[in-house]
């Protein structure tokens, strides 16, 4: 029985792979369909014969067993598996400003998942900001909503982004996806070089303090779709104690390396290896696109004192500065502590502070049930 | 947004809700986080100290989304499909 943990492009492509080679095949995740967050809404399917686990929260695990411990609505039950494939995608990187914590604001992907689910946004003037490619996607697609997309502000300067279109060259399937979304948006005002400094509002988001180079200025807005890059959603591959891990490489490195896992799971090693080329190729693109979209330093000193952190705890900048580790910063302030567990601090502590260490994981690695925590201990003994 | 619907085309199949003690309509289709968010709602939940906040990472990671769905606290509303009847309550 191969397991996937995850039904985004990797995982689709995986269980592909799988299934190809004869292989059982669970996959498990927590949305309600297919897809991931790329795909959010397209009607992706799995292929034929593979069990899908929806609205399932892989909760802990125990790669000694070779177990799983999911937690879905009808309750906790462990799975399974020969060889289990972990493709639980990325989450967008969110870095403390002042107000960053104010109603309206949202990641990129997020306002997107949100519109995607139902959120109107015709009429609305919806800013888009933060860094990489997926800004522009992202404002296509509210602008095909009906939002009034005040503007896109990149924080990549213009010079960095022209030497990454000169990388495009080398991949004109990209190249031409970027010239259709850059005619898509004509007419939408953007900005390189040019950043979210502070949101101010009273109880949610009315307005924001954009700067670009010295110059400030501020826009009235009703929604903030706000984001910094992508962080790979490492916390469950750290648990099982696994050593090298892919991360993050966008949609077509995620298709490869899930088509690649799934041959390896199943024991075919040589269709695996018809894949190594191309997987390299996009592999050397996401890494194009890393150096293009690589966060100024001003990025970083955007938190002042009493901006708030870790949002779980409400931990300040200031209480977490001296801290020296994020180990430090757990036991002295909570950062790090609550519902997320570090997602959403832990790396933009380590942007922030430089921190060499990762949150340490431990299980449960998503706030469970008490009921689900009690099948862990009833099966270990 | 007025309290007597939330605005959709007349093909959307529709569910009834409660939001704090309120019933709104909402698409059967939507989540939670996105059916209070048509009522508007902008206050999901009160941080430790106080703060209002709301839904950011959209995607069941961040956990600023927290509702109290049919008496259950701390439930994700963004990754909640909305149900006929269900009651949601927020800070």
């Amino acid at each position: 029985m191969i397991v996937i943990v995850g039904a985004g492009p990797a995982g689709i492509g995986a269980a592909q792979s799988a299934r190809e080679c004869g292989a059982e095949v669970i996959v498990v995740d927590d949305n309600a369909s297919p897809g991931g967050q790329i795909w959010r809404g397209e009607s992706r399917t799995l292929p034929d014969g593979v069990r899908f686990v929806s609205c399932a929260r892989v909760v802990s695990g125990d790669a000694t067993a070779k177990t799983l411990l999911i937690e879905t609505a009808e309750g906790a039950r462990e799975i399974a598996y020969t060889k289990l494939i972990l493709a639980t995608g990325s989450r967008e990187l969110f870095l403390p400003f002042p107000g960053w914590t104010l109603p309206g604001i949202f990641g990129v992907g997020a306002l997107q998942a949100l519109a995607k689910a139902g959120l109107p946004l015709r009429r609305k003037r919806v800013l888009v900001a933060g860094s990489g490619p997926l800004l522009l996607a992202a404002a296509d697609y509210f602008r095909r909503k009906g939002a009034d997309v005040v503007l896109i502000a990149e924080q990549a300067s213009r010079t960095s982004l022209a030497r990454f279109a000169l990388t495009m060259l080398r991949h004109p399937g990209k190249l031409l996806q970027a010239v259709q979304l850059q005619s898509n948006l004509f007419g939408v005002p953007a900005k390189h070089g040019c950043w979210v400094a502070a949101a101010e509002g009273k109880d949610r988001l009315e307005r924001v303090q954009l700067r670009r180079g010295t110059h400030t200025f501020s826009e009235e807005i009703d929604y903030a779709a706000i984001a910094w890059g992508l962080v790979p959603n490492t916390e469950l591959a750290l648990l099982l104690g696994c050593d090298s891990i892919a991360g993050t490489g966008g949609v077509d490195v995620s298709l490869f390396e899930g088509r690649i896992a799934g041959f390896l799971a199943a024991g075919r090693e040589d269709l695996a290896r018809e894949l190594y080329p191309r997987c390299e190729k996009a592999l050397q693109f996401a890494a194009a696109l890393d150096r293009a979209f690589a966060l100024r330093p001003e990025i970083r000193r955007l938190a002042q004192p009493e901006t708030i952190v870790c949002r779980c705890e409400d931990v300040t900048f200031r209480r977490l500065q001296d801290c020296g580790s994020f180990r430090a910063a757990k036991l002295h302030t909570r950062c790090g502590m609550g519902p997320c567990q570090g997602r959403i601090c832990g790396p933009a502590a380590r942007c922030l502070f430089g921190w060499p260490d990762a949150a340490s994981v431990r299980p449960p690695v998503l706030p469970a049930r008490i009921e689900t925590l009690a099948t862990v201990s009833t099966s270990a003994h | 947004m007025g309290q007597n619907g939330l605005q959709g085309s007349a093909a959307e199949l529709l569910v009834i809700i409660r939001i704090n003690g309120k019933n709104f309509e909402a698409p059967a289709n939507s989540t939670v986080a996105v059916a209070l968010l048509m009522a508007g709602q902008t206050t999901f939940r009160l941080s430790v100290s106080g703060e209002v906040r709301a839904p950011l990472c959209g995607m069941g990671i961040c956990f600023e989304c927290r509702v109290t769905i049919d008496g259950q606290c701390h439930a994700r509303s963004c990754q909640i499909p909305v149900r006929e009847g269900m009651d949601i309550q927020t800070a």
